[in-house]
């Protein structure tokens, strides 16, 4: 069997619903990490079955868990709203249609305490596994099943290239890879998932190239 | 490697080895550890469903909903009535189950096995088998790996969800699991095991998923507790010498299609079964208000 038993034994979860609890706070989780801390506002749209069901599940206390950096099994996790609350982050949560997406999906849309806005999109697809399929301007598709890393760069030739060259040089190996750009000559963003995590001093050499313009890292979220 | 019960069945009787030992070996060559540091983890997740098994037992423990919480603790008072037909092994793993279950609807902590919305059913029926028979943790700790076996193998043919396969690919999944962890802390062949298992799921072959208001709650907790009956009916029958006539994978064949063919309203919808009685639309209105 080529799966682990722990899919099948696991994960160990706060409950009620491995799909609107588990995976919520794992796609909060994911907004969390493009931070690197809580926002100082948000705003939850849900779609679909998110919409219906969330204050039953639990998934509004599962998403804001995330967001503060919980993890799925962290018992602070149902008693989140009030732990946002108390840090002054302004949450809410509106219902709305995210278009032809999986009936788990939420858009998150944050406020740092800089003032800068940044958006994640996510769906939870089953199992407490979930796809990120948007981050701020950048379509994606990844499991957070490895580390990811984030840039925004100019598009021009051999950006890619320089961004590779300093991860081989760091020893971090290329899972996927994933361009896309806005328009021919502006902003192009590469979702990178690596096997390892990049340390700070590989992005810290990602971020000092030329044609780079930010950097994010996530950590994995399985 | 091994995708089938006939795989587990022959490895088992080439290597003289039980269906946990090819389990724990499989998972240590693939996560490149050691048997003991699969047995360690399986051991973390043991003390969370414990825990969970015996949270709600002596307390109410309501859900999110408010629709439920309370029966873990009914079961448990009545455990050693003496006009309990079922006896006092049984309903202990039933109040285990419910408990657990309880403690999922509650957001607390559990362990989906596979789900979360049969979370009770594998612990509760061994966590009670092994008291009865005093069995030690490492025996419930082989128990649960041979379970995660049978899982692994339902999860690859057909599915352990109830979206895509109802009720029985959930609960029906758990039970089968439990079945067959049971036989094997009952001194019970790999055959026997697998025997056991395919016996749970044709019992429950079928079973549809139709939660009210779409919460993991009514009438999932019930199904947690008739889950842990069918395992212990089941082992039972294949320690007793009975075997199942339809052979454990072409049930899972079996059971992977019927799901499929149930209608979507019949999985996780909330569009059929209990979830549209007058009851059950009235118990979403309190919850969710008109829509």
């Amino acid at each position: 069997m080529k799966s682990s038993l722990f899919n099948i034994l696991g994960p160990v979860m706060i409950g009620p619903s491995s799909s609107h609890t588990a995976g919520a706070a794992r796609l909060g989780r994911a907004a969390y990490m493009m931070l690197g801390k809580p926002p100082r506002k948000v705003r939850f749209t849900l779609h679909g079955s998110f919409a219906e069901t969330y204050r039953g599940h639990g998934t509004d206390r599962a998403l804001v868990a995330g967001l503060l950096g919980m993890q799925p099994y962290d018992e602070g996790l149902r008693d989140s709203l009030q732990l946002a609350k108390d840090q002054g982050i302004q949450v809410e949560f509106v219902p709305g249609d995210l278009g032809d997406v999986h009936p788990n999906t939420v858009l998150i849309e944050m406020t740092d305490d800089q003032g800068q806005e940044h958006t994640l999109m996510g769906s939870s697809i089953g199992g407490g596994n979930v796809r990120i399929l948007q981050v701020d301007s950048a379509k994606a598709d990844f499991s957070g099943e490895y580390p990811v890393i984030l840039t925004t760069h100019r598009d021009q030739v051999g950006a890619l290239s320089h961004i590779t060259q300093v991860l081989a040089e760091q020893g971090v190996n290329i899972v996927t890879l994933r361009l896309t750009r806005e328009k021919r000559g502006d902003l192009a963003f590469a979702i990178i998932e690596t096997d390892t995590l990049a340390d700070p001093a590989a992005l810290q050499a990602i971020r000092s190239l030329d044609e780079v313009l930010a950097v994010t890292s996530l950590e994995k979220l399985l | 490697m091994y995708t089938k019960g006939t795989d587990l069945l022959e490895q088992c009787a080439q290597q003289k080895k039980r269906i946990s030992q090819i389990v724990l070996e499989n998972e240590s060559a693939m996560q490149q550890v050691t048997v003991q540091q699969v047995r360690d983890r399986i051991g973390e997740l043991y003390d969370v469903m414990f825990a969970a098994c015996t949270k709600a037992l002596n307390q109410c423990v309501p859900s999110l909903s408010g629709l439920t919480g309370g029966d873990a603790m009914l079961v448990h008072g009545y455990e050693n009535n003496a006009k309990g037909l079922c006896g006092a092994t049984l309903l202990h793993g039933v109040a285990y189950a419910m408990s657990c279950f309880e403690v999922n609807t509650a957001m607390g902590r559990i362990v989906a096995a596979p789900t979360a919305g049969s979370c009770g059913i594998l612990p509760g029926a061994l966590f009670a088998a092994a008291e009865r028979l005093g069995a030690s943790k490492d025996q419930v700790i082989d128990a649960f790996a041979n379970a995660s076996g049978i899982g692994q193998i339902i999860a690859y043919n057909a599915t352990i969800s109830g979206a895509e396969g109802g009720c029985q690919a959930e609960c029906g999944s758990a039970s089968a699991m439990a079945a067959s962890g049971i036989v094997e802390m009952l001194g019970g062949s790999p055959e026997t095991c697998l025997h056991a298992a395919a016996m749970t799921l044709k019992n429950v072959m079928g079973l549809v998923c139709d939660p009210v208001a779409g919460l993991v709650e009514i009438p999932c907790e019930k199904r947690n507790a008739i889950g842990v009956a069918n395992a212990f009916l089941s082992a039972d029958l294949a320690m007793a010498g009975v075997k199942s006539n339809i052979p454990f994978d072409e049930v899972v064949d079996a059971m992977g299609k019927v799901g499929k063919a149930l209608p979507m309203t019949l999985r996780e919808t909330a569009l059929g079964g209990v979830a549209v009685t007058p009851t059950g639309l009235k118990m979403r209105e309190k919850v969710f208000g008109k829509k």
